[in-house]
């Protein structure tokens, strides 16, 4: 089976770099090549340089082989990461045009790590602004399209990682998870995103939307690849004050080692109204797989689910209204021109610079925390926030992990959800307990509908259990055999696609112009 | 538990954000979809339930107040809109 350097996945490029095989130099010069050819249909990027990666590509390729070793877990692997991950040598917008110009002065944590690992950043992804929204439509810019269908939104709000790593235009990615925005998205393109517990990795440097929720974690084209990115990203870090003291975990040495008497909790409260039917059969088939390897299934209850939406649309956008205080056109970022006293200053620029969304929230979260509605509205929910955790503490004293639907709906069209905010953040409700409660979460490939969308399964674990959540994840994938033979269909593939109408079996990967490398 | 275009408008000039008649209309309208749907907390009797305002709880983390390098001026300033003599520069704040 003969893969190109773009289809590889991080681990496998690694090998093919350490052996030699092909250099750096090769995997870059591949990767945008065929950038090129998907990026105009799918627009993940807000930012590209394809010069300054070939720099850093040409530096690790003339390491001595006595240094190849130590170049680091990622040497030569080219990594995107969401435009809310700061970066010294590109600009950071949160795709919002109030940062358009904003180069920021440090590099994120992540980041930091990343390139003492050799990591290349190739650019930086498409997002919904400030990371609100499900769709990636909400960014100042342009939208992203699912690589599995063009007429269709990627997920949100880290549509474009989900996208690029979706379609091999970029190896591995970065996103953020407020409330579903690494998993979601993956769930909609067909790859893996996993969000660590609240505090493993360490959010300096991420633009903050809600400190209490907001976790940066990996968007991969496997659960590998997951752990591996999981290796370089977690640990402590002093500059976050959530950051737990732990070291990173080798994640992907022990991805698997076997897993004993495993019980599997599935939530019987995520499988009710608003579920799509193609969705819960998919999902339904992987619990099966799981009790195939020897998982002990049983239902269980997480009575709190419906009310975990309304917590989190309070919750969310009270602290969004804090953080976002920030952008008063002062100190960087879009200033309206021509305002005579610095309250009208802080209140145009702020009224031009931010999009509706992102309005929306802020209104939303000062109203909540204003003068007489506090108690009403932020109390309340933190109060509810404790019984949705509670539930959770509850089922983990019976079952390891919890497994579920990540998104209720497969990708839907581009403007299908637009006008209705509520509608929108619906797409959210399978996600969102577990930021309220800060555990890990992780959503992988497990099925597609008849019109050939990817549909993700959750798996959910305690705080602090990634590792073994990651195991579960990796023993699934392997059981469900989805890589490599699930791709997203090319343009002229999807066109055949829609001729053979409604066949379940999944489009191949056709022949393409990157180099070729037997396997 | 609707909102009216004047509880958002409160809101607005609380959040600094220079709205128009038309903007405050529309926020109030769907603002007040998404409160509906929150008011579903109600149904909930929460008296007595402990406040969980962050995953885990949070406690002090302290160091040592010892100085270290930071940011110098013209990286601070360098992203700044407008700026004069090493400082922000804005309108006039006092007459």
């Amino acid at each position: 089976m003969t893969t190109t350097l773009h289809e590889m996945t991080a681990v496998e490029l690694r090998n093919v770099l350490r052996s030699r095989k092909a250099s750096a130099r090769e995997v870059i010069e591949d990767l945008f090549d065929w950038i090129e050819r998907r990026e105009p249909d799918i627009g993940a990027y807000l930012a590209l340089d394809r010069e300054r990666a070939l720099a850093r590509a040409d530096e690790i390729d003339s390491l001595p082989p006595s240094e190849r070793e130590s170049a680091g877990a990622l040497a030569g692997v080219p990594v995107a990461l969401k435009d809310n991950i700061c970066t010294t040598d590109f600009p950071t917008t949160c795709a919002s045009r109030i940062l358009q110009n904003f180069v920021p002065p440090y590099d994120a944590h992540v980041v930091e790590r990343l390139r003492r690992e050799g990591a290349i950043i190739i650019g930086k992804t498409n997002m919904d602004e400030f990371a609100m929204g499900s769709s990636t439509e909400n960014s100042a810019f342009h939208p992203t399209r699912n690589p599995w269908d063009l007429e269709r939104i990627p997920g949100g709000s880290s549509g474009g990682s989900a996208a690029a790593v979706a379609a091999d235009t970029a190896t591995l990615a970065l996103g953020s998870d407020t409330g579903g925005s690494i998993r979601q998205p993956a769930a909609l393109c067909g790859v893996v995103g996993f969000k660590p517990t609240y505090g493993r990795v360490s959010r300096y440097g991420l633009v903050a939307f809600a400190s209490s929720l907001d976790q940066i974690g990996p968007i991969a084209k496997d659960v590998s690849d997951a752990a591996l990115m999981m290796e370089v990203i977690g640990g402590h870090d002093s500059r976050d004050s959530t950051s737990v003291t732990m070291p990173a975990e080798p994640y992907l040495r022990d991805l698997d080692r076997p897993l004993d008497a495993l019980r599997v909790g599935v939530p019987r409260e995520y499988f009710g109204e608003g579920l799509d039917a193609e969705v819960g059969a998919a999902v339904m088939n992987a619990i099966r797989a799981l009790s195939r390897i020897g998982a002990e299934v049983r239902e269980i209850s997480l009575p709190h689910t419906e009310y975990a939406l309304s917590t989190y649309y309070i919750i969310a956008p009270a602290e969004a209204s804090s953080n976002l205080a920030r952008y008063d056109g002062v100190h960087y970022g879009y200033r309206a021109a021509n305002c005579d006293d610095i309250v009208t200053l802080f209140a145009r620029s702020r009224a031009e610079g931010f999009g509706d969304e992102v309005k929306r929230r802020i209104l939303l979260g000062t109203y909540a925390l204003s003068a007489g509605y506090y108690d009403a509205y932020y109390l309340k929910a933190a109060r509810v926030r404790r019984l949705v955790k509670n539930d959770f503490d509850e089922a983990f004293r019976q079952v390891d992990c919890i497994v579920c639907p990540t998104s209720p709906v497969p990708a839907f069209r581009l403007g299908e959800r637009t006008a209705h905010p509520l509608e929108m953040y619906l797409t959210d409700v399978f996600t969102i307990p577990a930021n309220l409660a800060g555990i890990p979460a992780i959503s992988l490939p497990c099925g597609l509908t008849r019109s050939g969308l990817p549909i993700g399964v959750q798996i959910i674990a305690q705080a602090l259990d990634d590792a073994r959540l990651l195991r579960v994840a990796r023993a699934l994938e392997r059981e469900m055999s989805w890589r490599p033979t699930h791709r997203p269909p090319l343009p002229q593939q999807a066109q055949e696609g829609r001729r053979r109408s409604a066949t379940s079996e999944p489009a191949s990967r056709g022949p393409c112009n990157g180099r070729s490398l037997q396997r | 538990m609707a909102i009216s275009k004047e509880q958002v408008a409160h809101a607005a000039d609380l959040a600094r954000l220079d709205l128009s008649e038309e903007t405050l209309a529309k926020m109030a309208t769907q603002l007040g979809q998404v409160l509906d749907y929150i008011g579903k907390l109600n149904e909930l009797d929460t008296s007595g339930v402990e406040p969980l305002s962050h995953p885990g709880g949070l406690s002090n983390v302290m160091r040592d107040d010892s100085p270290s390098p930071s940011l110098p001026t013209n990286e601070a300033l360098r992203n700044a809109p407008e700026q004069q003599d090493g400082f922000f520069r804005v309108p006039r704040v006092i007459e």
